[in-house]
């Protein structure tokens, strides 16, 4: 059974739904986003406790005034927080798409390497054991949790014949998945300040992020963008199943060992930001591919704008439903993101 | 010598023929003897330990030697175990009957939002009502599990029903669930957190006769309704198209699927909290052992799902004894290097 359990690719009813679009058409829509995404980022600016007019945000960036409260919340809370929330989301989306792409089901996310189940562990054993208490840190922890869960899951996941199958990923992943889960329950079901310290860090929040903590993910970020972007025709032809990629003279080991660091680039680093923000790599390249289509030179890219749109919508949400209060914006993601996505499968999906 | 690599099961009177695979019958007696000396010695370990010899006597009733076996025995550890079991078996056969329906391995009874929906009304129920009894808590989850269920369905019906719909609008509606969830987990008193959290794991901690009884009817009525089912699973395998033109009645018999599946993984959420992992690796490690033929993988699935949890329970009470963890933690921490070693031997070779 489980040999005929990929035979739904990700993107097939998609593919049935969809005959594809024009060229000029998706090219003109890159511009069209990134003119959806600086206006978002504006709001994103804009809105918060203290509520800044839009052209006291242009006078604080191109006319900074330090003695002004309004340019000085702009600069170090708002801005920062912005640029956090496009690259973390920008990153997710692709990630995820290199995911699906790569196994061809329409379940996986970079949650599948076990990136956010790693991280997760990395920060409670930070806290546990060594009682760290800093975002910086817990980035540093978090990124590494990730890192190792994903390599292991990767080198379980290509033991045996045929490589790093997506069969064999995905459960050496849901299996390491559920231990280290498992691990973390453990640690947080022992020691209530633990839980307390890390309970909002997992929920996911690009709150109170400062830029050097997003320069120091930069470099992983960027690269992986960059991995990503290049590799978006010989994912497409993986995503038409390996035999056709092989004979297409792909060289498959190649293109699936650069994605999965890609994945953890991208994953980890953002992760390590913003703590488990989950939804944002299962369903934004869903949604982009009823749009798009199935071809992920677009997919990757769109994927990116529509990631760094939907997360900061979703923070901007996060503060405002609840005006003081602010939302975990991981669960932001979900609330304003499930319903569309459902929306979406009915409309979209025909089969 | 060639032998058929199948048995044909017969019976005269009643229009029944079944034929399962060669290796079901001795993997299913060798299984289901384990998981037995497994639950007696399970009910002997303790505080106040008990010969597995004087279990099997107190729990048959015969005379024992000592009177308050009948008091430990029957009345604290039996009933917890048979909860344990019972929890088990449902979701190794639910788990088995997803996989069957979605043709995914990925695909375990949550897909139909079964624990998110549970999870948010349990959590619910422990941290913003807080005074509920578990009993209460109990028969949230059950509604919540059903009515989670209900509503996927429902949402990804659309001129006909469809298992890629049924998955995806699984995701979206389970992951607002879940963030609900999270959200009065990040922002709930900490006491009721950790206590959410036990039940979010899945524990069969002070299970007594009363969550039994109430378990019970469940697996007895759909564990069979299941396997009647078993060769409408094994049409679908072939794929959509094919199962309309052997004639299986494709949508009503998913329909019958889904709701055995809510039934069985829904009553057992509700006596154990969201236990992980059962309904995922039972039905795998099942078709190691004999093969896709859903009348040999459903019931072999089924014991080797109380198989994990009466282990994972042992071991939950055993391993850092007197602390006691939660088997839902243990399912994971045991079945998990277990599957991974599997994977590797059978990839070995």
């Amino acid at each position: 059974m489980t040999t005929t359990a990929f035979s739904h690719s990700a993107s097939a009813p998609v593919a049935r739904a969809q005959k594809g679009r024009s060229t000029a058409l998706l090219l003109a829509g890159i511009p069209i986003g990134l003119t959806l995404l600086v206006l978002t980022m504006l709001c994103s600016i804009a809105f918060g406790a203290a509520d800044i007019s839009p052209h006291v945000v242009v006078d604080a960036i191109f006319a900074f005034n330090p003695e002004n409260t309004h340019h000085l919340i702009v600069h170090t809370l708002r801005i920062p927080r912005a640029a956090v929330a496009v690259m973390v989301g920008a990153s997710l989306a692709v990630a995820g798409a290199i995911m699906q792409g790569i196994t061809r089901n329409p379940l996986a996310d970079p949650g599948i390497l076990g990136i956010q189940t790693g991280a997760a562990l990395g920060v409670v054993v930070a806290v546990y054991f060594f009682n760290i208490g800093s975002l910086t840190l817990y980035a540093l922890f978090a990124f590494t949790g990730a890192a190792l869960t994903a390599a292991t899951v990767y080198a379980l996941g290509s033991l045996g014949r045929g490589g790093p199958t997506p069969f064999k990923l995905t459960i050496a992943g849901a299996a390491l998945t559920a231990l280290l889960s498992s691990l973390t329950t453990l640690l947080l079901l022992f020691d209530q300040t633990t839980l307390e310290e890390v309970r909002f860090w997992m929920a996911g929040s690009v709150a109170g992020r400062d830029l050097s903590l997003l320069f120091q993910a930069m470099p992983y970020l960027t690269a992986g963008l960059v991995i990503a972007l290049a590799l978006g025709r010989q994912i497409t032809t993986i995503s038409l199943g390996e035999d056709v990629a092989r004979g297409l003279g792909q060289n498959i080991a190649w293109v699936k060992g650069l994605s999965a660091i890609a994945v953890v680039l991208l994953a980890g680093g953002a992760v390590a930001v913003a703590g488990p923000i989950g939804f944002i790599g299962l369903v934004i390249p869903h949604a982009v591919r009823t749009i798009v289509g199935v071809d992920y030179r677009w997919v990757l890219p769109y994927a990116a704008l529509t990631g760094a749109i939907f997360l900061l919508g979703a923070d901007i949400a996060a503060r405002m439903v609840l005006h003081p209060t602010e939302l975990p914006v991981g669960v932001m993601t979900a609330l304003i993101g499930g319903p569309f996505f459902i929306y979406l499968v009915r409309w979209r999906v025909k089969r | 010598m060639t032998t058929e690599p199948w048995v044909i099961v017969r019976n005269a009177q009643l229009p029944i023929s079944v034929r399962i695979d060669r290796r079901v019958p001795p993997v299913l007696a060798g299984v289901t003897l384990a998981t037995l000396t497994l639950m007696v010695i399970n009910i002997g370990v303790g505080e106040y330990p008990i010969a597995p010899l004087d279990v099997v006597k107190t729990v048959l009733r015969l005379p024992a030697d000592n009177a308050d076996y009948h008091f430990v025995v029957n009345v604290l550890r039996l009933p917890r175990m048979l909860v344990a079991a019972s929890v088990g078996l449902a979701l190794g056969v639910a788990g088995a009957i997803m996989q069957g329906i979605t043709r995914n391995p990925l695909a375990e009874p949550g897909i139909i939002g079964i624990s998110a929906g549970a999870s948010l009304a349990a959590v619910t129920f422990i941290v913003v009502v807080r005074s509920a009894s578990a009993g209460v808590v109990s028969l949230a989850a059950f509604i919540g599990a059903a009515l989670a269920a209900l509503l996927i369905y429902l949402l990804a019906w659309r001129k006909g029903d469809s298992p890629i719909r049924l998955v995806l609008v699984g995701i979206g509606l389970g992951s607002v669930a879940s963030a609900l969830t999270t959200l009065m987990m990040t922002f709930g008193d900490i006491y009721d957190v950790q206590r959410a959290m036990i039940w979010l794991t899945g524990s069969v901690y002070g299970r007594s006769w009363a969550e039994f009884w109430a378990l019970m009817p469940w697996v007895t009525i759909f564990a069979p309704v299941a396997l009647l089912l078993a060769r409408d699973l094994n049409v679908f395998n072939l794929g959509e198209e094919v199962a309309g033109g052997l004639g299986s009645r494709v949508a009503l018999k998913r329909g019958l699927l889904l709701l055995t599946v809510v039934a069985l993984a829904g009553a057992s959420v509700a006596a154990a909290g969201a236990i992980g992992f059962v309904g995922l690796i039972a039905p795998h490690l099942a078709r190691r052992l004999v093969g896709p033929l859903h009348e040999g993988l459903l019931p072999v699935a089924g014991v080797l799902g109380a198989f994990i949890v009466v282990a994972a329970d042992l071991a939950g009470r055993t391993l850092l004894a007197p602390i006691e963890l939660p088997c839902g933690l243990m399912t994971a921490a045991i079945g998990a290097p277990f599957f991974l070693y599997l994977l590797i031997q059978a990839h070995r070779r």
